[in-house]
This record gives structure tokens, sequence and C-alpha cells, in this order.
């Protein structure tokens, strides 16, 4: 906020706040409304996963700060995230081909 | 050449490069930066944690049938809104998701009272930090507050129960066995819900997100008895509001993460 929230007594700042604070409350009441509205699909996992990213980027980059902080910090940030992000994808796309080798979901009918 | 001009080209403050040393390279004090680096690699923790939902979720059978007509069964993954679907007070009303969407409220609410405790403290606006502290502290408590119900929710159960195979003691044999029952509820051994692992990964990441939140309360408590005994007006600095404030913002972000996981998926 720095420099921007000081000239004006921080009125600037606090009015983005409310806006981030209401762009989060209506992408979550979206949510709800796909979670009821669309079936079980690969569409709608979709939409909540991209939908979390735009969420989890309001909160990092706005109440968080980072958006404002010098370069370097944003990417010694982001660049590792980003990593992560593309390992847990990997890792939930192979996983489901290694497990797919084994029936693992017992037969629960070994009551004698 | 004497050794005291030797002296003063070391402490020559450099003006080739931010990394030379003498100046805050990143514009953010060390503790922020440790801070930063701190929630790095706690994002980290809960990546493995959501890694490993996605592994155990996809090595069981999902629920193929129409939603109307689920049951829970161990032979399939539960679908979440069938789970938490209760209000406290409302016995019986079936309200998917509702509880869960309030308590996503009430953490992005008390993100945003923290948020506000920070601009305050960029003004160093002492009262009107407390006055956000106190909100963001509320929050907080009551998001732990209906963690608890939600838990006591959970591990209580059904009115009916599932019919289903208890690992459990037998008093005549002596030995233990699978003994068909009524069960209700959820523990670490069985849940009445789906697969055994579905009860453990509720309890392991709902609780680690749980703890953190309970951290953040206890440094959000701290921060306000510091603001409220002017330790930060006598430091002339407001500056640890912001470094709780960031871990504050994590818990938010990393519920984000639970709920698109657990509850929606």
């Amino acid at each position: 906020m720095g420099d921007m929230s000081m000239a004006d007594g921080g009125a600037a700042a606090r009015k983005q706040i409310w806006k981030v604070f209401f762009i989060l409350l209506a992408i979550t009441a979206v949510e709800f409304a796909f979670a009821f509205l669309l079936e079980k699909s690969f569409l709608r996992t979709s939409i909540f996963l991209v939908l979390t990213i735009v969420k989890a980027f309001y909160i990092v980059a706005e109440f968080m700060h980072l958006k404002h902080e010098v370069k370097s910090l944003i990417w010694s940030i982001i660049v590792p995230l980003a990593f992560i992000t593309w390992f847990i994808g990997a890792m939930i796309y192979e996983g489901g081909s290694v497990l797919d080798k084994h029936p693992t979901t017992p037969t629960i009918t070994n009551s004698k | 050449m004497s050794s005291t001009t030797l002296t003063v080209e070391i402490n020559q403050p450099s003006t080739t490069s931010a990394w030379a040393g003498g100046k805050e390279p990143m514009n953010a004090s060390y503790g922020k930066l440790m801070m930063w680096f701190f929630l790095l690699s706690d994002a980290f923790t809960f990546s493995a944690l959501l890694i490993t939902y996605g592994f155990i979720r996809y090595s069981h059978d999902a629920y193929e049938g129409a939603v109307s007509a689920f049951q829970f069964s161990q032979m399939h993954w539960p679908i979440p809104e069938k789970v938490f679907a209760s209000l406290p007070l409302l016995h019986g009303v079936n309200a998917p998701l509702i509880f869960v969407g309030i308590m996503t409220f009430v953490l992005i609410m008390s993100s945003v009272t923290m948020v506000l405790a920070v601009e305050a403290g960029h003004r160093k606006d002492r009262e009107a930090v407390e006055k956000w502290m106190l909100w963001t502290l509320l929050g907080g408590a009551t998001f732990l507050g209906c963690q608890a119900w939600e838990w006591t929710h959970f591990i209580t159960g059904s009115d009916e129960g599932v019919m289903m195979d208890s690992w459990k003691y037998i008093a005549e044999t002596k030995q233990y066995g699978w003994v068909k029952e009524v069960y209700k509820g959820a523990s670490l051994v069985q849940n009445e819900y789906g697969p055994r692992a579905f009860a453990d990964l509720f309890f392991f990441i709902t609780g680690f997100h749980g703890f953190h939140v309970f951290s953040g309360v206890l440094l959000n408590a701290l921060i306000f008895f510091n603001t409220a005994f002017g330790v930060y007006d006598k430091r002339g600095s407001y500056e640890m509001v912001e470094k709780v404030g960031l871990y504050w913002h994590f818990v938010d972000l990393v519920w984000v993460f639970v709920f698109t996981f657990f509850y929606l998926i």
C-alpha cells in the first residue's frame, strides 16, 4: 500500500480491500451454484480448479500484497509454487494410472 | 598501504549491485522475508497432503449412479455434499455444503479484517488496529468453533448408521474378527460414509489446517495485546501486524484449496 495509502489516509487502500472481498465472495457463490447446477464431470472439476486458482491469486496478490513487492521477491515465491502446482497435477494424473494396475478397493465380504 | 585504507574500502556501500550488502535487495525486512519462505515451505507440506488425497481418492472406485440415489458404502468414495449436509440446531434438515459455506465465509471475512488491521498499522492508528484485530480474533475463534461442531457431527454420524463389517473384539472367541453390525459415524479405523481412508484424510487434512488456524488465533491474540500495551508505538513500527497477517492470509488460502478438493470436487 505504501505511498498510495499515505496520501489520502488509506481510503484508496481500504476501498481496494473491500473490492477484493466482494470478488472472493462472488467467486465462492459461483462455485456453490456450479456444485448444484452441474453434474459431476471433467468440466465441472476444471471450473472449480480454475476458480480456486483465481481466488488464490487475489488472496496472495492483494491481501498478502505480493503484487506490490519487488520483482525478485515475486519470482522467489511464484517459481517454486509453479513447480509444485505442476507436481500436484503430474502426481494426480500419473497416480491414477499407477493405481489402476492394482485392484485396491477391498472387497469387504470377509465376514467368515 | 595501511590497514585503515583497507577498512574504508570494505565498508564502502556498493553502487553496483543491490545484493552487495547494506541494502534490502527485496525491499522487505528479514522477518518478513523469512515469513514468506516459511509459508512457501508450509505450502509444500499442504501440497503433499493434497497429492496424497488425490492418489488415494483415485485409487478407490467413484460412485457411478444418480446423485439422488446415492448411498453410503465401503465400495465407493462418498459424494461430499451427501456427507456434509447438516446444520447446527436443525436436525434432519438437508442442507448440503451450507455449513461449510458459512465457515468459508467466516474465514474470508477474518482475512479482510486482518488486512484492514495491517492497513491501519501503516497509518500507526492504534485504535483501528485493535478494533480490526479483535474482529479477526472473533472470526478465527468462530471458525474453530464451527470446525469443532463439524468434527463432532462427523464422528457421531447419522441416526440410522450403516450395516457394515466391523473389526472388533469378540468376547466368545476371545479374538478379534469381522462382525456385521450397524455402525454410526467415523473413527480412524472405520466410518459409515465410505472407505476407511476417507475419514482418515478428513481428520488429517482438516485437522492439520485447523491446527494452523489455532496457532494463527494465538499469534493474533499476541499481536492484539502487544498493540493494546503500546509495544508497536514504542517500537515506531507496526510491521509485526503485517508479518502475522501474512500467516493468517496463508491459513485462509489453504482453506480455499481444502474447500475445493475436499468439499466441491
